[in-house]
């Protein structure tokens, strides 16, 4: 029920209320944005026909390196 | 889209919680968290570090009462047409399931979107369209969404949204099981923030973590959990912050108070929770199906239904015993023959053991 599937979206309406999101794999669903602020190329998170929220682009490639980081830090306290 | 797997950093997670020689129990509210742990194996893997987690009341479909399926099973039965989300449709009551009363000859259809509901009361003015709005705070802003679009009047709702942090809190009081900490709903997140937490942690001394949804998300919730104990803190940590953000989704937000308030109500499995639902303010009165058909549901409102015979979801739900010690489990109660929710909704604890484990 909670689950939000991340998508980019491709299209926008000009009232900026409907929006065409691109899953990935060829997968396109239009998708409500009235929720959020967005434009052209961001990535959000549809949740029952909504996006939901936008995901932070950097944050989302920068993950693995913070985890990294913060197991680092935490070794070197031991 | 974004690749979130590392096996070395996976390996490197597990290495320091085991180093941390701990034994914790932590609760997590959310079907997708649960289906990443079984799926992944996580909760064994971690279960042999020390680690026990559980799922709370975090399925929406599961912790709608028996009282709410006879409303809408009513409504169905008086000719109106109900939509819903597909795994509610499947959910038993006590005479009956949307699913069976559709077979009966009833109209019963599955939407993916409150927005499909909304077009079909537009394209049908001649049916009464009634929408059983179900789900946790990420789904409710769908909901207030439409109902401030001055949808047409021939369209309802059955509210039965509910929050999640007072369910949080009625865990903690009712004292039925020792919890080292939250993992809490990264998607319940990206709607409300970190602040609604943040009363658990000072009032009963548990760490909280805000988590996403890949395998590495949770492992390092666990580690950031397993790290405020070690070091005595009882604090709200946000591990999705590429999803959530601190002061959450404030236009969802403003949507839900404008056309919510909330009011206290059971939960299955739970006695009644204080504010930990959502009515219709009195200015959408015309689009609550629970005042629009009042005479209608009066033959039941006052009746008070129990979970089906020997049925534990109330149980699991309350994170008291796994599905597996539920003598029904994959025997009487299937995904084919559910006897309660939780082997029906994909979410449901049951479901997914069921969908990973019983092969």
């Amino acid at each position: 029920m909670c689950l939000a599937i991340p998508g980019k979206i491709i299209e926008l309406d000009k009232k900026k209320q409907n929006a065409t999101v691109d899953y990935g794999s060829g997968t396109k669903r239009k998708a409500n944005v009235s929720l959020v602020q967005v434009k052209i190329g961001d990535y959000v998170l549809v949740h029952a026909g909504f996006a939901i929220q936008v995901l932070d682009e950097k944050e989302a490639l920068e993950t693995l390196a913070l985890f990294r980081e913060m197991l680092s830090l935490q070794e070197e306290e031991r | 889209m974004f690749s979130l797997r590392d096996k070395q950093l996976a390996d490197d997670i597990i290495s320091q919680i085991t180093k941390a020689k701990v034994h914790l129990r932590f609760m997590h509210v959310c079907g997708t968290h649960q289906d990443t742990l079984v799926k992944h194996g996580l909760d064994a893997l971690l279960q042999r570090c020390g680690i026990e987690i559980g799922q709370g009341p975090g399925c929406p479909v599961c912790v709608t009462t028996p009282k709410e399926i006879e409303e809408i099973l009513l409504l169905a039965k008086h000719g109106k047409t109900i939509a819903t989300f597909g795994d509610m449709t499947r959910v038993p009551g006590v005479s009956s399931s949307l699913q069976q009363m559709k077979t009966e000859g009833c109209d019963v259809r599955t939407v993916y979107s409150i927005e499909d509901a909304l077009i079909l009361a537009e394209k049908h003015k001649g049916k009464e369209i009634v929408f059983m709005a179900v789900g946790f705070e990420t789904t409710a802003p769908t909901t207030a969404s439409v109902l401030l679009r001055d949808p047409p009047l021939n369209f309802s709702v059955l509210c039965c949204h509910r929050l999640i942090p007072p369910a949080l809190q009625a865990i903690l009081q009712m004292g039925e099981l020792k919890i080292d900490g939250f993992i809490e709903p990264g998607h319940v997140s990206t709607i409300i923030g970190t602040k609604p937490y943040e009363f658990i942690s000072r009032k009963y001394q548990v760490p909280q973590v805000i988590a996403g949804f890949e395998p590495l998300d949770l492992l390092m919730a666990v580690w950031m959990l397993v790290r405020q104990i070690q070091r005595g803190k009882a604090v709200v940590e946000n591990e999705y912050v590429r999803a959530v953000k601190q002061q959450g989704n404030k236009k969802a937000q403003h949507v839900m108070q404008q056309v919510f308030e909330p009011m206290d109500v059971k939960w299955r499995g739970f006695p009644m929770i204080p504010r930990s639902g959502l009515r219709l303010r009195k200015k959408y009165e015309p689009y609550d199906a629970r005042k629009k058909y009042e005479d209608e549901l009066q033959k039941i409102a006052k009746e008070e239904f129990v979970e089906p015979t020997g049925c534990l979801c109330g149980d699991v739900l309350r994170g008291l015993i796994s599905s597996k010690q539920c003598p029904l489990f994959g025997r009487e109660c299937t995904p084919e023959n559910p006897v309660g929710p939780c082997m029906v909704s994909s979410e449901g604890n049951c479901s997914i053991q069921y969908r990973y484990t019983k092969k």
